[in-house]
């Protein structure tokens, strides 16, 4: 019941190679069971992101044997030379392996350090290997493990709280504001790149309208129906800052396109209702006075990155949080773990203990001529029981054993004495 | 057990204060579910130690000062508890749970005062008392909600991001607050004082004698009806406005404390 994984990642691996070696749902069913009709592995997942592929497994034999078996099929798999695998990919076992996967889904192990989106790519992975049944207890129960991390670290550290992009920090911060932004318009001046993500952002933060006004109307005409947005012609400020309550500058001047006394005349017009102005323009898009203007809130491009890196520095201190999280969960799996190998410990045991009684009994009994069948079931019965009782003692203590270690440890030794030169179970 | 529900009530309200204070630093919704769970305990622990020092002194607990001030925290927690649940945010409550916790604790823990049995002013009399309480404690959420929000506007204004910014709730939903607040506390006090004016005509057959707590009494509806217009409709809107609301509230502490123990005739201690 030995866990293995086998993969690589954006940081072992350059994109080509990851590009090469990424699995469709329809490859990762294949694969997993293609691993287990050769016998390599008894339950398998395949987790594949565009940053990571990884196969995690239950070995059939013991994990460092299998690992080799599963780096040449998934070599065979993509037809990728094992030379260029080898030195991309990675091996973990039993312990390794489950802390790798824990960190993993609480984002400690992503690019960007606790982003979100891999909790939903390994439940989905799960959700999927568990349909087609290629999982079974043991990685059932790990990636239920990894979900529970997943959900701890976001709810009870700071991890993926904060922002951590220019784009995403000015959406939070008009969030600061205004709250939810499904009743607010947004107004974005300029079509190129950086608008495009924060118009992005703005929808996924379901910002009520939008409106889009740039210089080019052919650009902000394409940029308003990717986005479902309405054009503003350039120029026209009092109409579009009369209704909006978010304003994101971006467009290539050498002045400031919104002066100052622009802005004053549109807050008297809008009875002072607050605007939030994200000014990401170099030179800047919107004088700098205009932040004195009453009940004007203006971020640029400096402010909102200097806040991305307090966010970025934010993080990093809850990482050892998220790592005490994790090392309790790798804990709790593995006490499992160890509970359900000595179950079948001492199944192996009994049945080892009976098939010894059964020799022994047979070769004893057989030279005392006077016995009837009677006595000889009562004489087994009776020997029955002192074996039971004998097992019964040692296995009880060991269930009980709290410290981790020590329980692994004593189910290792049992086995090694009275099941070595034996199949494992 | 002689003061049961004091202790519990101490316990409660110490305990959610923590786990708001926690809420606010960690982020941690369990945390906040707790500290709801723990004040909504509190109030009710409270209100069986206002109900065991009344009988223990066989008066209303409005009768002296101490209980008029349990009374008051008693309502604060409760307003805030409506506004909790009603605008789904916990953020604000690390800010009123020490109002809360104070009043509770200056009342209970003071020595008692001698105090003669109460005399039987009917129910008009107790809603005018409780309504006016309840209108002084919806005011005080106000100017607490009306402080957070001044320091999230300032911080959002100079751009300054520390880390209580990503905590509190959004302007947005400060001014919410403050104004639910304000129109709990102008209906309470409207009608407590309605009732008050009949209950002195029932008493002395007049509607009206000059009592300077009447005065300012009235001044505060004012003041509070002019926020409540002012905040969301005219260029006041945003900080203007809380400055208001800041600045209506030093009037009300006034009306307590220079008008109720220097001027009025008939307002001791509400």
């Amino acid at each position: 019941m030995e866990i293995v994984l086998v993969g690589l990642n954006h940081r072992t691996a350059p994109l080509e190679v990851r590009e090469r070696v990424s699995f469709t749902a329809e490859q990762a069913r294949r694969a997993s069971g293609e691993l287990r009709a050769r016998g390599l592995l008894e339950e398998t997942l395949v987790l594949s992101t565009c940053n990571r592929s990884e196969v995690y497994g239950v070995a059939r034999e013991t994990a460092r044997e299998c690992a080799p078996g599963v780096t040449s099929f998934l070599s065979e798999f993509h037809s990728v030379g094992a030379d260029i695998l080898g030195s991309s990919l990675y091996h973990h076992y039993d312990r390794h392996a489950v802390r790798h996967l824990f960190r993993l889904s609480g984002g400690l192990d992503s690019m960007m350090l606790g982003e979100a989106e891999i909790l939903g790519q390994v439940r989905e992975a799960y959700r999927f290997a568990h349909e087609h049944g290629a999982t079974g207890p043991v990685l059932n129960r790990l990636f239920q493990g990894a979900l529970e991390v997943g959900k701890r670290i976001r709810t009870e550290t700071e991890l993926g709280a904060r922002p951590m992009s220019v784009a995403a920090a000015g959406v939070k911060l008009a969030e600061r504001i205004f709250g939810k932004l499904s009743d607010r318009t947004a107004l974005v001046l300029g079509a190129g790149t950086i608008s495009e993500q924060v118009v992005a952002m703005l929808r996924h933060r379901g910002v009520g309208n939008l409106l889009v006004m740039n210089r080019s109307q052919e650009h902000a005409e394409s940029l308003a129906q990717r986005f479902g947005a309405r054009v503003i012609e350039w120029g026209r400020w009092e109409d579009a800052l009369l209704v909006s309550d978010v304003l994101v500058t971006s467009v290539a001047a050498n002045q400031p396109v919104l002066p100052k006394s622009v802005l004053e005349m549109a807050m008297n017009a809008r009875g002072n209702r607050a605007l939030f102005a994200m000014d990401l323009g170099l030179p800047r898009n919107i004088e700098a006075t205009a932040a004195d203007v009453y009940n004007v809130y203006v971020y640029n491009i400096d402010d909102l990155s200097g806040i991305v890196q307090q966010n970025r520095e934010a993080r990093e201190s809850e990482v050892p949080r998220a790592e005490s999280i994790v090392e309790e969960h790798v804990g709790k799996f593995l006490s499992w773990q160890a509970s359900v190998e000595l179950v079948g410990l001492v199944r192996d045991l009994r049945a080892r203990v009976r098939e010894e009684r059964g020799s022994f009994l047979r070769a004893r009994l057989d030279s005392i001529g006077h016995l009837t069948e009677g006595q000889r079931q009562e004489i087994e019965t009776l020997v029955d029981d002192v074996l039971e009782k004998l097992l019964i003692g040692p296995a009880e203590r060991l269930r009980g054993e709290r410290e981790l270690r020590r329980k692994i440890q004593n189910v290792e030794a049992l086995r090694d004495l009275f099941l070595s030169g034996r199949e494992k179970p | 057990m002689p003061h049961l529900f004091l202790f519990l009530t101490i316990l409660a309200y110490s305990l959610s204060l923590a786990s708001y204070v926690r809420l606010l630093y960690s982020g941690r919704e369990t945390a906040g579910r707790i500290a709801t769970a723990l004040l909504a305990l509190g109030l009710i622990t409270h209100y069986f130690a206002l109900l065991e020092r009344a009988r223990g002194l066989h008066t209303v607990p409005y009768h002296d000062l101490y209980g008029s001030m349990s009374l008051f925290g008693w309502l604060l927690a409760l307003t805030y508890l409506t506004l909790e649940v009603y605008l789904r945010q916990r953020s604000v409550g690390a800010f009123v749970l020490p109002f809360v916790l104070g009043f509770f604790l200056a009342a209970h823990l003071a020595p008692a005062d001698r105090l003669s049995p109460t005399p039987a002013h009917g129910p008009v009399f107790a809603f005018h008392v409780t309504l006016s309480i309840l209108a002084y404690a919806a005011f005080a959420l106000s100017f607490v909600v009306s402080l957070i929000f001044l320091v999230q506007n300032r911080f959002l204004r100079n751009r300054k991001m520390a880390g209580l910014v990503w905590r509190l709730p959004s302007l947005e939903l400060l001014e919410r607050m403050s104004r639910a607040s304000v129109l709990i506390g102008l209906i309470s006090i409207a009608i407590g004082t309605v009732l008050g004016f009949i209950w002195v005509d029932r008493l002395t057959g007049q509607y009206w004698y000059y009592d300077p707590k009447y005065v300012i009494t009235l001044l505060v509806l004012l003041l509070y009806a002019m926020y409540w217009l002012l905040a969301r409709t005219t260029a006041w809107r945003g900080a203007r406005a809380s400055r208001l609301c800041i600045f209506n509230f030093v009037v009300v502490v006034l009306s307590f404390t220079v008008v109720n123990l220097y001027l009025s005739h008939s307002h001791r201690y509400f």
